[in-house]
């Protein structure tokens, strides 16, 4: 084994795991430029356009899909209840309507005339029965979470969702554990998409050759070649609102996004949905403006575990306000990633609904060298500091460099020890982590599934949550997340939600470093290309000429 | 000469047990939970993991998951990867790509580096050789990843003479370019090893008695001083064509090839023990069916060695 090689490699290997190696990359509105129109009605001929993609780590079922991976080719297979535009506003695709009294019981009413493509058609069933099928236990599907709110959701044992009741062919309620006020908003997710009744014959054989409801289809038997790629085309039968606009989608995988680049520069590849390391200071030039840099909704941050004596308590909360205050966060983003991260204002990402970058306390990310040796003396006078400053983080997700900046601030404002913790794989970080026995702060990085701020809290940082790897318990905080989910409105809930962001703030357990940004580029003759709040370039509308 | 060929062929059996139970065991004490990095950032469900785990028996102690692995084997069953696919359909993907290309890197390196070497040290000391030396150690000095990426950017992306990568498009015409950079190492090497062979070897008494006796130069050169010069060469030919299935990691990557060397990487970070035996094994096999034929060829070329 070439050891010397692997590790020169890893740097560029983009592992398509959720936002776990910081390779992901986000996309909000704009991306084309110009208004884009898709082709009126029924399929559209045109030029089959490509874009790269990654090996897919499961069969293309929803409920089991949950990286980007198979996420990309997944979405362009099936219509939901309803998806998210460019700008992560929720349209309705199959559902006619949704409505609620509480917040906790919704009736969903589906439009009539929708198949599959085997001819099939959608009924509520098709939605009862996959969302059944994800929910079970048994069925360990990588989604099953996102059910976890419905009546009848267990983690313990087989249970069915006693919570989904079909009405008739085109109505279905769900009820709720407790309201949720933004449960509309998750419902264009992947996890979501209805199956045809040949799906539960044998999932896995179903997910290699998957029929749909959604824009395109599989092109044919076996048009998913493994570790090669994906080729879909327009599903004639389509009626929802995203009608392709070419001859098709080819989905080529690539090992490394140096060499798809090299495959754009050359005319090879029509999209690239994220831009090389070894690029970011050129991409913008090579590309003469075809090229996408916004922020994205992804999360990046470390987080301070609770169990750690010397972070905690009065003195532990200055100095955590002294480390935030100590870093540059203008600075790393300008000359580590050449501007291809936006430093963070909050907890959440600008390209969701209802953020907001002047949160009372938020001035604590804002970089001040007085401040910090302030906030610090003010913490020794409590009790003094014994140890270092060190940043947990995985080698093989290119984190060494900004780790090394963070830590450099630290020591250069603060005069204390401060470096970087590096583990060599991420399932070695995660050992730590999970048992509970980290000895500092450690990175961590979050990207939403759906386009409501709660998908960046609740998760995060309510007791007890599957993804509060910090173990942080405030109960203000919870208490505020309940009111936000049993609002009488997104607008309302997301004003609360920003209350609950002040508590953060104040407590710090996580310290916001940035948001990564989308940076996608497309191929001369290539138009309309718009990537989407979830970093995905919206495939449907692009054309060649 | 069979019953020689037999002997050795039977002694793939403890190599075989011996590779997979110490490739199994260095899989096996890679530090982190494979399973809990499945799910990034966010990880899986832990019903989920449960469940991963029971399927690939992740929880056993080493020998009892090293011997099931084994049972699997014998019944021809090499097990699943975590995505759900055959182990044995990844292998028998990724090989012929590889091997398609060790072999078109093994013919550019032995052709080119034997011609140029021979040349070269025919005329020891001449602007020739001094040429082909400092290129030799020119390329050898340069990591390939450098050659990959300046041959990839010059006459892929700017040139269009040949694709920029390969991927799905798998034809002699897209694996030229990675072919040549993956055997520029050893072509050097070869060239080399030709050169101070042949020098010597032109020198020896047995071409000064084919001389005296007549013999044109040409029947010299190829029946007497390249035979004997090229002993070294095939040995290090043999056992570069093992290094070239494996080695090709850096190659692959540039060139978005779907072949041993990423598919193999790929096992590792995620720990798929399975993947990462299967392949290694088979590697190790290539290896040894080379070393065989490096040791049948040498028969070939000194009539002074027989086996029987």
């Amino acid at each position: 084994m070439a050891g010397v090689a692997a590790s020169i490699l890893a740097g560029s290997l983009v592992l398509a795991a959720c936002s776990g190696t910081d390779s992901g990359n986000g996309g909000e509105t704009e991306g084309g430029g110009e208004e884009t129109t898709a082709a009126e009605g029924g399929a559209a001929s045109g030029e089959i356009v490509s874009v790269n993609g990654v090996e897919p780590q499961n069969p293309l079922v929803p409920g089991n899909t949950n990286e980007t991976g198979g996420g990309k080719i997944v979405d362009l297979l099936y219509a939901g209840l309803f998806y998210y535009d460019a700008s992560g506003a929720v349209q309705n695709e199959v559902a006619e309507s949704i409505e609620t009294e509480d917040s906790q019981t919704y009736t969903i009413t589906l439009k009539d005339g929708w198949t599959f493509t085997d001819g099939s058609p959608v009924t509520a069933n098709s939605f009862v029965d996959a969302w059944n099928y994800t929910a079970l236990l048994s069925n360990a599907q990588n989604n099953s979470y996102f059910f976890e709110g419905i009546e009848g959701f267990s983690y313990d044992e087989d249970s069915e969702l006693t919570g989904l009741e079909v009405v008739d062919d085109l109505t279905f309620t769900v009820t709720l554990k407790q309201p949720e006020a933004d449960f509309p908003l998750r419902l264009g997710y992947t996890a979501y998409y209805p199956l045809p009744e040949v799906a539960f014959e044998d999932m896995e054989a179903f997910g290699e050759n998957p029929i749909g409801n959604g824009p395109y289809m599989m092109d044919g038997e076996g048009a998913w070649e493994h570790n090669v790629g994906v080729d879909v085309v327009p599903n004639p039968d389509y009626q929802g609102g995203r009608t392709p606009a070419n001859g098709g989608v080819e989905v080529r995988f690539y090992e490394g996004l140096d060499a798809a680049y090299n495959d754009l520069l050359s005319g090879n590849l029509d999209v690239i949905d994220a831009i090389p390391d070894s690029a970011y200071g050129t991409y913008e030039e090579e590309l003469e403006g075809r090229s996408v840099n916004q922020p994205a909704a992804i999360f990046q941050a470390f987080t301070f575990p609770e169990y750690l004596p010397e972070w905690a308590g009065e003195a532990g909360k200055l100095r955590r306000a002294a480390i935030s205050h100590a870093i540059n966060r203008e600075e790393i983003t300008e000359t580590i990633f050449q501007g291809t991260r936006t430093p963070a204002s909050d907890f959440t990402s600008p390209v969701i609904d209802g953020w907001s970058d002047s949160i009372p306390g938020s001035e604590v990310l804002e970089y001040d060298e007085e401040l910090a040796k302030e906030l610090w003396a003010e913490a020794e006078a409590i009790e003094p500091f014994t140890g270092s400053f060190t940043m947990a983080y995985n080698s093989d997700g290119g984190h060494q460099a900004w780790a090394d900046a963070v830590t450099n601030n630290v020591r250069n404002v603060l005069g204390i020890e401060a470096e970087g913790q590096p583990y060599a794989t991420f399932a070695e970080l995660l050992d730590d982590r999970d048992a509970g026995t980290m000895t500092g702060p450690f990175r961590s990085g979050w990207q939403a599934d759906y386009p409501g701020l709660n998908n960046f809290l609740a998760p995060l940082y309510y007791t007890g949550a599957g993804s509060n790897d910090g173990q942080y318990s405030n109960p203000e905080f919870d208490e505020l997340i309940n009111q936000g989910n049993a609002a009488e409105s997104v607008e309302e809930a997301n004003e609360i939600f920003q209350r609950a962001q002040e508590i953060l703030f104040e407590d710090l357990p996580q310290v916001p470093l940035w948001y990564s940004n989308v940076n996608g580029g497309w191929a001369e003759g290539v138009e309309n290309v718009e990537f989407s709040w979830n970093s995905v370039p919206l495939m449907y509308q692009v054309t060649k000429g | 000469m069979l019953w020689y060929i037999g002997r050795r062929v039977l002694q793939v059996i403890p190599v075989f047990l011996g590779a997979t139970l110490l490739i199994y065991s260095m899989v096996f004490a890679m530090p982190g939970d494979p399973v809990a990095a499945l799910g990034g950032d966010r990880g899986l469900p832990e019903a989920v993991q449960q469940q991963i785990r029971d399927r690939y028996n992740l929880d056993e102690p080493f020998l009892v998951q090293y011997l099931l692995y084994l049972k699997g084997i014998v019944t021809l069953d090499f097990g699943v990867t975590f995505s759900g696919r055959e182990v044995i359909d990844v292998v028998a993907q990724a090989l012929p790509v590889t091997f398609r290309l060790a072999i078109m890197a093994l013919v550019f390196e032995a052709i080119l580096g034997v011609t140029v070497g021979l040349v070269a040290g025919l005329r020891k000391g001449g602007i020739f050789d001094a040429t082909a030396l400092v290129t030799s150690l020119f390329v050898i000095a340069v990591p390939t990843f450098v050659i990959g990426f300046v041959l990839q950017f010059a006459v892929g992306v700017e040139l269009g003479w040949l694709p920029t990568t390969v991927g799905g498009n798998v034809s002699f015409r897209s694996l030229l370019m990675p072919a040549i950079v993956l055997g520029a190492v050893s072509f050097a090497y070869v060239l080399r090893l030709t050169r101070t062979s042949v020098a010597e070897n032109m020198s020896a008494d047995y071409v000064r008695t084919a001389t005296a006796k007549g013999l044109s130069r040409n029947r010299v050169v190829t029946v007497h001083v390249l035979r004997n010069s090229l002993i070294p060469v095939v040995t290090y030919l043999g056992a570069d064509l093992g290094q070239l299935m494996a080695g090709a990691i850096v190659t692959e990557g540039i060139f978005n090839i779907n072949g041993v060397g990423g598919t193999l990487y790929r096992a590792i970070l995620q720990g798929e023990s399975a993947t990462v035996v299967s392949l290694t094994t088979v590697l190790v096999m290539i290896y040894i069916v080379a070393n065989l034929l490096v040791d049948l060829l040498y028969a070939a070329l000194d009539p002074r060695i027989r086996y029987a």
